[in-house]
């Protein structure tokens, strides 16, 4: 990829990263750099498009160690969980083999699990060494009758960042608005009721969490066109152009798609959020006002009213436990404020949140919705982090996989709210599951006792510090 | 003696192989107050930090020379130096260790170089070792990294003997150890065991059970191991009275241990099986000239004992296995030696010991080779790492995790394999897997019976058929 390409997807306009001063995508610091590559961000946006052979091509370090490991869920096809890459050898690098094992992998992918096309990722070796994976992917495409999409995404390009805009610019350039969307079945059709044809981008259906919402979308007579990506399949993205609304999920991740949708096709898009119940209600309303059909905002309302309604008396329980806790929130790829949202719907108190990868607007959001008297944590470090929850009193500690050990080695509670978590927070019925697991780690009899110095610490000489962590929680 | 079947496929499907810097990786992650650093793009360092977190469920301290596009391209010397210089002033390690990658193999680094430069530019963190190891992801595996990192930090720390007077023996109880990648946390701490209880003391390079064996601390958060083997304990290898070599894929570095120090060496293969542990039993007799213990006698006996109990379940079962070479023989071996066949074999690299696996072949390969090859075998059960789940899952068989990673088990990463009641371990729970899983005979329903009331495998009133209640065998 060239370097005009890179800059052209750092400067994303509708990023408001770009408008400020700060860079979204910083210069990265030998020694003290923590987060994954391009070729990470790429894969992570695009493998759950379930019916995909997704090849790496390159040397094993980039599958052998980061394949089948998310928690994203289909509802039919498995193929994206196997793992598949040219694992190239000292042999191919020095000979310049690699496009031609590249081609002959894709033949063997096509050949055992018949998928409906196949991605291949550029990792930084090939990318270092000039294979040409456009050339490939076209011959491929062209002798074997699959689509091959190229994804040029070595992870020395940059950071998890830019690897998601790289995967949504290679869906938008090979991959959508080249087919049209199946018309709606007949039985799905219900009078009164007009079916809109919507778009999800950055939304991963991690755990399965996003079953909790879509049953909503097909009671309001919202067909999901496609997802970008979670449980989806490679003809749902060819047909993104025709929606008529996107809802950009994650973060500004994949906001150039939605963008380019918009300018392309005309398909306007919102930024918005499934966590909490506040949220999800919003993101209905959005769509509703989006797609200007007055029987669906009366249908929407109806449908928030009910939902909120059964939805609270169910918390109602669990909010009588956690309400007042006070929460160290440090998230990374989800936005801040909309977990804050979702906590706050619970009469939790956020007392801090990290704010390193969040926009100005994020910012501005949080803000708006937390008061001025909220600490924005920039410094994500352990240290840092375990300085913040003891200045701030916090209850529970809230971040992404990569903390969780940072938390229990210091006996802190922990929710994990990233990409490998094994629980789905989403929608209105996530919540139930989100005060589940708030409650089961603030709640657990482990501390006190994991906290406790041994009986025989007594017998260390007076004014000799037992353990750090007495002092921390006294 | 197996043939090695050489890798057949375009495609690597299901990669058993895990990457040889996150193997040197995980070599300095068993030393004290260390701290690996990749030389390499971010991604290298965060996927390896993210495949060892799931694995031993702890913080992991790894760090990158973060090399992006213009370093890429230009040169990244100066990546590694800086790097070097932050993390030695941040973090004070004893340890730097400093792999490399295919990235920057194949754009040409010479790291050792480097690391000469840091040391002339930076005099004043001399006391922290920088362990430079040469290891592209393009060749071996993850076993081959953590012995190239083990062989180079022999080559850092142990001194010349040449210029030193010969110090063998000087520490007389002190033997060293150096622990092969297939040794867990739960492994290195029976070894320690099993060395002390002869009244010696062991030095083991690395010791991941001091610092990944999942312990907590007072000190809530540290950049650097939680333990492992001190720096200055490496260096006094030289004053010990004997090397233990555990492992076939630490041959070179225990080589190299040898002619540095001239300690003389006893060498195994793994510490599964009987033999294996009698011999390594009667190696630790040798060296400190004391009678076998009571307890280990006693261990034996009851490794004995289960190995006559389960050996109706072990005799004759068609196992497939697919791990790095070390451990891929020790489990090869040991279930050969209790009746089982090896009807499966995959290694993910080439390593001279494969040729001693007691099996007709052995495939270079992946997971997806050992599904293909179980299948035709008909084996009952998988051993592999977490990855091959869903492999056992499709061939209706199950499967005992080996190996890296395995992040659905909590707590394999802490397994004892080795030892006489390791062995005793693994024997129960193959011997349990067996039991649960094996086939029924089916059913046979008689011509005659048709038309009464046998004839549909049930009773049509529902009435409680004759002799239920009763236990079934």
């Amino acid at each position: 990829m060239k370097a005009a390409e890179i800059a052209e997807l750092l400067n994303e306009p509708a990023c408001a990263h770009n408008k400020k001063e700060k860079s979204g995508c910083a210069k990265t610091k030998p020694g003290a750099t923590a987060g994954g590559c391009s070729f990470d961000g790429a894969q992570i946006a695009l493998l759950p498009i379930a019916d995909v052979a997704h090849i790496v091509h390159g040397p094993i370090a980039c599958a052998g160690s980061s394949w089948d490991n998310r928690g994203t869920r289909s509802s039919g096809p498995t193929l994206y969980r196997i793992g598949m890459t040219t694992d190239l050898t000292e042999q191919d690098v020095i000979m310049g083999r690699g496009e031609k094992r590249l081609f002959h992998a894709i033949k063997q992918a096509i050949d055992d699990y018949s998928p409906a096309a196949v991605f291949l990722y550029s990792t930084c070796v090939p990318a270092l060494i000039g294979d040409d994976l456009d050339a490939v992917a076209n011959a491929a495409t062209e002798h074997w009758g699959v689509p091959v999409v190229p994804v040029d995404c070595a992870g020395f390009y940059g950071t998890k960042n830019l690897g998601n805009r790289i995967a949504g610019e290679a869906m938008f350039r090979h991959v959508i608005g080249t087919r049209e969307p199946d018309p709606v079945p007949a039985s799905a059709q219900r009078p009164g009721i007009t079916v809109h044809d919507v778009n999800l981008i950055g939304e991963y259906n991690i755990a399965g969490e996003f079953w909790h919402v879509a049953p909503l979308f097909d009671e309001l007579g919202l067909r999901i066109l496609a997802t970008l990506s979670g449980d989806t399949r490679f003809r749902e993205v060819q047909t993104m152009h025709r929606a008529k609304a996107s809802m950009v999920v994650c973060a500004k991740a994949l906001l150039n798609v939605a963008r380019k949708l918009e300018t392309d096709y005309g398909v306007p898009y919102f930024e918005g959020s499934f966590y909490g119940i506040t949220d999800t209600s919003q993101a209905l309303r959005d769509f509703a006002r989006l797609l200007g059909d007055a029987a669906l905002t009366e249908r929407t309302e109806a449908l928030i009213v009910r939902e909120e309604a059964r939805i609270r008396a169910a918390l109602a329980p669990w909010a009588a436990r956690l309400k007042g806790k006070r929460v160290l929130l440090y998230t990374g790829g989800v936005k801040s404020w909309s977990v804050v949202s979702a906590l706050q719907d619970l009469g939790m108190t956020v007392v801090a949140t990290g704010t390193n990868k969040s926009t100005e607007e994020d910012k501005a959001r949080i803000r708006e919705i937390m008061g001025d008297e909220t600490k924005m944590i920039t410094d994500g470090s352990p240290k840092a982090l375990l300085q913040a929850y003891k200045d701030y009193q916090a209850d529970i500690l809230i971040a992404g996989g990569r903390n969780l050990y940072t938390a229990l080695k210091a006996r802190i509670p922990f929710l994990d709210i990233n990409q490998e978590r094994e629980f789905g927070y989403a929608g209105y019925d996530g919540m139930l599951e989100l005060v589940r697991q708030l409650a089961l780690t603030l709640e657990a009899p482990v501390w006190d006792q994991v906290r406790k110095p041994a009986p025989w610490a007594a017998q260390k000489a007076v004014g000799e510090p037992l353990t750090a962590l007495e002092v921390h929680h006294g | 003696m197996a043939e090695i079947l050489k890798r057949a496929k375009a495609l690597a499907v299901n990669p058993l192989k895990a990457s040889q810097p996150i193997g040197a990786a995980l070599a300095f992650l068993g030393l004290k107050n260390s701290i690996p650093m990749l030389h390499g793009s971010q991604g290298c360092t965060a996927f390896g930090k993210v495949f060892f977190v799931r694995h031993f469920r702890e913080p992991i301290p790894l760090q990158t020379t973060a090399m992006d596009q213009v370093s890429t391209i230009m040169s990244a010397d100066e990546n590694v130096i800086e790097g070097l210089k932050v993390i030695c002033e941040k973090n004070k390690p004893d340890v730097i260790g400093l792999p490399t990658t295919g990235l920057s193999e194949t754009q040409g680094t010479d790291i050792k170089r480097l690391v000469r430069e840091f040391r002339e530019q930076y005099p004043q963190f001399a006391a922290t070792a920088v362990v430079p190891v040469v290891t592209p992801d393009y060749t071996g595996c993850l076993e081959s990294g953590y012995a190239l990192a083990i062989e180079a930090i022999i080559d850092v720390i142990i001194e010349r003997s040449a210029h030193l007077p010969n110090l063998v023996g000087r520490r007389k109880k002190q033997v060293n150890v150096l622990c092969a990648s297939m040794l867990t946390p739960g492994d290195t701490e029976a070894i320690r065991d099993w060395i002390e209880a002869f009244g010696l003391r062991p030095v083991m390079l690395p010791d991941i059970g001091d610092s990944l064996d999942g312990h907590l601390v007072d000190v809530e958060t540290t950049p650097l191991t939680l333990g492992g083997t001190p720096k200055s304990e490496i260096a006094s290898m030289g004053e010990s009275a004997a090397t233990l070599v555990i492992g076939h894929s630490l041959n070179k570095a225990a080589d190299l241990l040898k002619e540095r120090t001239g300690v003389p060496d006893y060498r195994f293969d793994h510490l599964l099986g009987l033999e294996a542990c009698d011999a390594f039993t009667m190696a630790l007799s040798d060296i400190s000239g004391q009678p076998v213990p009571m307890k280990i006698d006693r261990q034996r006996a009851q490794l004995q004992d289960a190995m006559v109990d389960t050996h109706f379940m072990t005799g004759f079962l068609r196992v497939g296995i697919a791990a790095d070479a070390d451990l891929l023989v020790a489990l090869g071996q040991f279930l050969a030696g209790v009746g089982a066949e090896i009807v499966a074999a995959v290694a993910p690299a080439r390593a001279e010991v494969l040729a001693s696996m007691p099996a007709a072949t052995v495939q270079i390969g992946d997971l997806e080779d050992l599904e293909r090859a179980a299948r035709a075998s008909d084996a009952q059960l998988i051993i592999s790492n977490s990855h091959a789940v869903a492999a056992a899952e499709r061939l209706g068989i199950p499967i005992l995790r080996a190996g890296f990673p395995q992040y659905d088990y909590v707590g394999g990463y802490a397994r004892t394999w080795v030892g006489y009641r390791g062995s005793r371990k693994a024997l129960f729970d193959i011997a349990n897997l067996f039991l649960g899983n094996h086939h029924d005979i089916p059913v046979h329903r008689s011509i005659y019976w048709a038309g009464t009331q046998r004839d549909t495998g049930g009773d049509p009133e529902g009435r409680t058929p004759t002799g239920a209640g009763l236990v079934r065998h």
